[in-house]
């Protein structure tokens, strides 16, 4: 047992932690785009956008991660639309997986901005986008944001799920590092877990900040 | 670093403690209670006072870690039964110990969870395509080894550019996260791109769609692909030597050496021929015995 084999292999922590920071960034923005989208398409007065946005939601929140990347691994090939391993197969699933998340708190955001704000936006004269964005998207990202942290930090520990589909993140990493030192196997797992603490902590305690900061009475 | 030295020192005593007071209670049962039918009473007679033998024995089973997803040495069949070369190995030891197979109880263990078992003493011993290195021997000990290995190559057979493990550079290389070829690779051929998977069954489909060019592990695990796949063949010669051997307690040299017998029985009587030819023999070289290592 040595405390050594944390400060030992650093470099190898570091590249880790740098992929698993890199996946959460990368599918995080592309997460909230379409995430936003779908959430779009979830309230529009198009019937066949709504059933689309459910139809997605549904089938990609009820699926486990694993099962997603499976898919688009071994599955999708099958088809003939055969994906590069590692990083970008990497990206779209958890983009997919975590859109659907994002999409369904903003969805409860907008449900939360009462009736009568739509009703009134539409009473000027809006069209359905205007009202949607500027009357009741700014309204509700606020009461948004502190879920959608949450989401977030969900799925930087989901990024632990690649370590089995071909990307070495900070999972792959304590992997390898245990198979180097099966003496400290311990020690290394607890390594693996302090560099996932490094994001989640702070991204809770910027949901909280922010929480009291856009907090507003209604 | 003191605090966490201290108290595994202090687990570890907890534990040799309680497996000192385990062996100390069957012992006490000895003579006064004889061993399930089947079980010949000279068999436990000739152990030792206090060894583990004698305390498998008197209990009448064994506890053994093996691979349930490894064809041809420890894979669990639709019967719920593992089957392989290990698990004959692991009943030869059994037999030896005067337990019947069907008194074996099998635990599955994977590569990462081996060193944990044997240490907190979930299993007795484990056999598992356990390749034996210092690192680990500083953790566990090992009998044996009872075969030799080695890292090998398998490609699609319309792949005429991968030979051997020099051919690798640049290619896209399938292997598990986390295991002895992922480390063999990165260390000595740092031009293979690798790509790790969770298992090496996993491997075969990107294989045959060309998202990776080759899978590398132990040619045994190889040629059971090869023999399922018959557009899959191995390449070249293994380019490492992986010995299996039989993982048990750090400390317990005179089971280790009672092990080291019963193998070398083994292989002098035919029993571990025969155990071969049943097992991976259907679709490998039937190998010489190795040399066991009385470290």
């Amino acid at each position: 047992m040595d405390l050594m084999v944390i400060a030992d292999n650093m470099p190898a922590y570091l590249a880790g932690f740098r992929m698993t920071a890199q996946l959460t960034i990368v599918a995080g923005l592309g997460a909230l785009v379409i995430g936003l989208t779908v959430a779009a398409m979830r309230v529009s007065p198009l019937g066949s956008l709504r059933v689309f946005a459910a139809t997605y939601t549904e089938l990609l929140r009820n699926m486990p991660l694993t099962l997603i990347f499976f898919f688009a691994v071994l599955v999708l090939p099958q088809f003939g639309v055969v994906l590069p391993l590692g990083y970008w197969t990497a990206v779209g699933c958890l983009t997919a997986y975590t859109s659907v998340f994002v999409a369904e708190a903003v969805r409860s955001g907008i449900n939360a901005v009462g009736v009568g704000q739509a009703e009134a936006a539409r009473a000027i004269g809006l069209t359905f986008g205007q009202s949607l964005t500027s009357v009741i998207l700014p309204q509700a990202v606020r009461s948004v944001i502190p879920p959608l942290i949450n989401v977030i930090i969900a799925l930087a520990k989901n990024t632990s799920v690649a370590a089995g589909f071909a990307v070495v993140e900070l999972t792959a990493t304590g992997r390898r590092l245990a198979q180097q030192n099966p003496a400290d196997v311990v020690l290394v797992l607890a390594g693996v877990a302090l560099f996932y603490l490094v994001v989640t902590i702070p991204a809770g305690q910027l949901a909280n900040l922010l929480e009291r900061k856009v907090a507003f009475a209604r | 670093m003191r605090p966490v030295r201290t108290g595994l020192i202090a687990l570890m005593s907890a534990t040799v403690l309680a497996l000192t007071a385990c062996a100390g209670g069957s012992d006490d049962g000895e003579g006064t209670e004889p061993a399930g039918g089947a079980t010949p009473a000279e068999e436990t007679a000739e152990f030792p006072e206090g060894s583990t033998m004698a305390a498998l024995a008197e209990a009448g089973t064994i506890t053994i870690g093996t691979k349930f997803d490894q064809p041809l040495f420890g894979l669990v069949g639709p019967n719920g039964e593992p089957e392989g070369f290990d698990v004959e190995i692991g009943k030869i030891i059994a037999g030896k110990l005067g337990i019947a197979p069907e008194d074996i109880e099998w635990k599955e263990t994977i590569s990462s969870n081996r060193e944990p078992f044997i240490q907190n003493g979930e299993v007795d011993i484990v056999v598992a395509t356990y390749t034996i290195n210092d690192k680990r021997k500083e953790v566990v000990s090992f009998a044996g080894p009872y075969y030799l290995a080695g890292q090998s190559i398998l490609t699609m057979t319309s792949n005429t550019d991968i030979e051997g493990p020099e051919d690798l550079a640049g290619k896209n290389v399938c292997t598990v996260s986390g295991s002895t070829p992922e480390a063999n690779l990165l260390q000595n051929y740092p031009e293979a791109k690798v790509q790790a998977l969770g298992a090496y069954s996993e491997c075969i489909e990107p294989l045959r769609n060309g998202q990776v060019d080759a899978i590398s592990t132990d040619n045994v695990i190889l040629a059971g692909f090869a023999a399922d796949n018959d557009d899959m063949e191995v390449r070249g010669e293994p380019f490492t030597e992986e010995p299996y051997g039989i993982g048990l307690a750090l400390d317990d040299t005179d089971f280790r050496m009672w092990i080291n017998d019963v193998l070398e029985e083994s292989f002098e009587d035919g029993t571990w021929s025969e155990a071969w030819e049943s097992t991976a023999g259907t679709v490998l070289p039937a190998p010489e015995p190795p040399t066991v290592d009385r470290y």
